[in-house]
C-alpha cells in the first residue's frame, strides 16, 4: 500500500504495523465487513418477505394451507437455527442439481443417488464447472442467503402474526360494518394497524440476525469470522510479516464490531418506537 | 432388530467415550444415525443444564446488581450484560477460546482434604470446561436482563406490605421479591432456556475441538451428512431430537411455573404460555 513497505523484513514500530494491515489480505478481511453488511440488507426484506407469506398462511381459510404456514411457523422454535443453516443450503443445492439433471439429462438413465455419491451429469452442476470464481462465489452467497431468509422469516413470521391477532377487533368491525371485502379489510386496516405491535418483535429480530450473520463461516462464505482466524494464526518466519497468536486480537475486534452495531441499531429502534407510538392508543402513546 | 440393538450398545455413549471408537464409515444405517446422533444429545444436555443451573444463580446476581443505586456495583453488571447480549454467541465461543489457549500451562492443586484435585489450565480449552463457561456468562448475562425487567416490575404494594410487616433485609427479598420475581419472569426465561439448548448446537463449530470425535449431536449429523453426501436423513433426526427436548423443557417449566403461581386465586393463575410474539434474545 505505501511506498516503503516494500521489504518488510526492515521495518519497525509503527510503521510496520501501518504496512501489515494493509496487506491484500487484510483488504479481502475489511471487505468481508462489507460482505456482512450486504448480507443483513438482503436477509432483512427476504425474512420479512417470508414472514409475510408464513403469517398470511397461518391466517388462511384453507385448512391445507393454514397447517402449512401454522407448521413453519411453529417448526423454527423447536429445531436450532443452526440446523437449518447447515441442511438448507446442501439439500437446495441438491434439488436444483437434481432438477436440472431431470430436465437438462433426460436421456441418462442411471440414478442419481448411487450409496453414498450423489452424481448428476455435467450439464446439471450447478454452477457449471467452467464458471467463473465469481459465479461460484455467488451461488454459495444466495444459497447462504436464502438459509437465513427462510430461517428469519420463520421468526418474523411468528412476530407478524401476532401482531396481526393484537390489531383491536373494533377496528376489524368497523371495516366490516362499513362494508369492506375481507381482503380490503386485510389491505387497508389489517396492514396499516399491526406494525406498531410488530415493532417490538421485529426490532428484537434485528438484533438476532445481526448476531447470527457470523453463522455464514458455517456455510463456506469468506467472512470476517473466516479473515479472523486466517489472519490471526500463528505466521512464522517464512512469512511477510511474521507474529505470534494473534487470532484473541482479530477475535476482539469483531467483539467490538458486533457491540457497536448492535448498540447503535438498539438506540435507533428505541428512537423509532417512540415515534411510532405517539398518539396511538397504547401505553406509550399516552404517556407521550 | 437386535443389530441395532447391538449397535445401541455400540455407540449409546460413543460421544462421552465408551463402546466402539471407530464410526461407521461405509453402508451407515437408519439405525446408527439415530444412535449416534442421540448419544451426540449427551453433550447437548450436559452444557445447557449445567449452564442453566449455575447461571440461574448468576443471572439474579446480575438482576439485583443493575438494579443497585451504587454505581459501582450496577455498572459492572450493565457492562457484562451488555457484552454478552450485544454480541453473538458464535464470536465469544472464538475469542474465549483464543484466550484460553494464551493462558500458561499450569496445574494447581486443590487440597480437597480427601483428595487432591490438580486443576489444570488447559482444562479451559476443552469443550466440557471452556465453551461450558462461555454458555453460563451467556446465559446468565440474558437470564440477567429477564429477570433485571421483573425485578421492576414487581408491584410496590408488595413491597409496602413487606414493610409493614417488619420484613428486611434478606428475609424481605427471599421471602417476598424472589417468588414474584420469578413468577414474573418465568414465561421470558423458558424461552431463555429453549433458546440455550438450541445455543449448545455452536459449540463444536467452533474453536473447542471434538476430541477424538466426541462431538454433540449435530456433529455427528453434520459427519453423516459429509459421509453419505445425504442432508435429507441426519438433520431431520437432529430436529426429532430437538423438538422432543423442547417439549421436554415446556412440560418441565410448566411445572415449575404451576408452583410459583399457587398463592393465587384460580382465576388469576396464568398458565405458561411462551411468548411467541416477542422474542427475547
Amino acid at each position: 500500500m505505501f511506498s516503503y513497505c516494500v521489504d518488510p523484513k526492515t521495518l519497525e514500530g509503527l510503521m510496520w504495523l501501518s504496512c501489515y494491515v494493509t496487506t491484500a489480505k487484510h483488504m479481502s478481511f475489511y471487505y468481508s465487513f462489507f460482505v456482512v453488511m450486504g448480507l443483513l440488507s438482503l436477509a432483512a426484506p427476504l425474512a420479512m418477505a417470508f414472514g409475510f407469506a408464513g403469517a398470511t398462511a397461518a391466517r388462511s381459510s384453507l385448512k391445507i394451507v393454514r397447517a402449512f404456514g401454522k407448521g413453519y411457523l411453529a417448526m423454527i422454535r423447536g429445531i436450532p437455527d443452526i440446523v437449518f443453516f447447515l441442511f438448507i443450503p446442501i439439500a437446495l443445492d441438491q434439488a436444483f442439481e437434481y432438477l436440472r439433471h431431470k430436465v437438462l439429462c433426460s436421456d441418462v438413465t442411471e440414478a442419481v443417488r448411487q450409496g453414498n455419491d450423489f452424481v448428476v451429469c455435467a450439464a446439471a452442476k450447478l454452477p457449471l464447472n467452467t464458471a467463473s470464481e465469481w459465479v461460484h462465489d455467488i451461488y454459495g452467497f444466495s444459497l447462504a442467503l436464502l438459509a437465513f431468509g427462510f430461517v428469519f422469516g420463520a421468526f418474523a413470521g411468528n412476530v407478524l402474526s401476532g401482531a396481526m391477532a393484537a390489531v383491536p377487533k373494533a377496528q376489524i368491525e368497523t371495516g366490516e360494518a362499513y362494508g369492506f371485502s375481507s381482503s380490503q379489510i386485510f389491505r387497508r386496516i389489517l396492514i396499516p394497524q399491526m406494525w406498531i405491535y410488530a415493532l417490538p418483535g421485529l426490532s428484537n429480530l434485528w438484533m438476532i440476525l445481526i448476531k447470527a450473520t457470523p453463522l455464514l463461516f458455517l456455510l463456506g462464505i469468506e467472512d470476517i469470522v473466516y479473515w479472523a482466524k486466517e489472519l490471526g494464526g500463528i505466521k512464522t518466519g517464512v512469512y511477510e510479516y511474521p507474529h505470534p497468536d494473534w487470532r484473541a486480537w482479530y477475535f476482539g475486534v469483531l467483539m467490538i464490531f458486533y457491540l457497536s452495531l448492535t448498540y447503535f441499531s438498539q438506540s435507533f429502534l428505541d428512537k423509532l418506537s417512540a415515534r411510532l407510538s405517539k398518539g396511538q392508543a397504547t401505553m406509550a402513546g399516552k404517556t407521550v | 432388530m437386535s443389530s441395532c440393538f447391538q449397535t445401541l450398545t455400540d455407540y449409546g455413549l460413543r460421544s462421552i467415550g465408551y463402546g466402539e471408537r471407530l464410526l461407521p464409515k461405509a453402508d451407515i444405517t437408519l439405525c446408527e444415525q439415530f444412535v449416534l446422533i442421540g448419544s451426540g444429545m449427551i453433550w447437548n444436555i450436559y452444557f445447557a443444564i449445567l449452564a442453566l443451573l449455575f447461571g440461574f444463580f448468576f443471572a439474579t446476581v446480575l438482576a439485583l446488581g443493575k438494579n443497585s443505586k451504587l454505581f459501582l456495583l450496577n455498572a459492572p453488571c450493565r457492562a457484562f450484560i451488555f457484552i454478552f447480549r450485544g454480541s453473538p454467541l458464535f464470536i465469544q465461543f472464538f475469542f474465549a477460546y483464543d484466550l484460553f489457549v494464551l493462558l500458561p500451562r499450569l496445574g494447581v492443586d486443590i487440597d480437597l482434604g480427601f483428595l487432591v484435585v490438580t486443576v489444570e489450565t488447559r482444562w479451559l480449552t476443552k469443550a466440557w470446561l471452556g465453551a461450558l463457561i462461555v454458555l453460563f456468562f451467556n446465559t446468565s448475562a440474558y437470564a440477567g436482563e429477564i429477570f433485571y425487567g421483573a425485578l421492576r416490575a414487581v408491584p410496590s404494594q408488595d413491597l409496602e406490605s413487606a414493610d409493614a410487616f417488619g420484613f428486611t433485609g434478606i428475609k424481605k427479598f427471599r421471602r417476598i421479591v424472589l417468588p414474584t420475581m420469578l413468577r414474573l419472569a418465568w414465561p421470558s426465561y423458558t424461552n431463555e432456556a429453549i433458546f440455550m439448548f438450541h445455543a449448545t448446537t455452536l459449540v463444536f463449530f467452533t474453536g473447542f475441538p471434538a476430541w477424538q470425535q466426541k462431538g454433540d449431536a449435530i456433529y455427528y449429523a453434520s459427519y453423516f451428512a459429509d459421509k453419505t453426501f445425504n442432508p435429507f436423513v441426519p438433520y431431520p433426526i437432529v430436529g426429532f431430537y430437538f423438538i422432543l427436548l423442547t417439549l421436554i423443557i415446556i412440560g418441565l417449566f410448566g411445572l415449575i411455573n404451576r408452583h410459583l403461581n399457587k398463592h393465587l386465586p384460580t382465576n388469576e393463575r396464568k398458565r405458561l404460555k411462551i411468548n411467541k410474539y416477542n422474542l427475547i434474545r
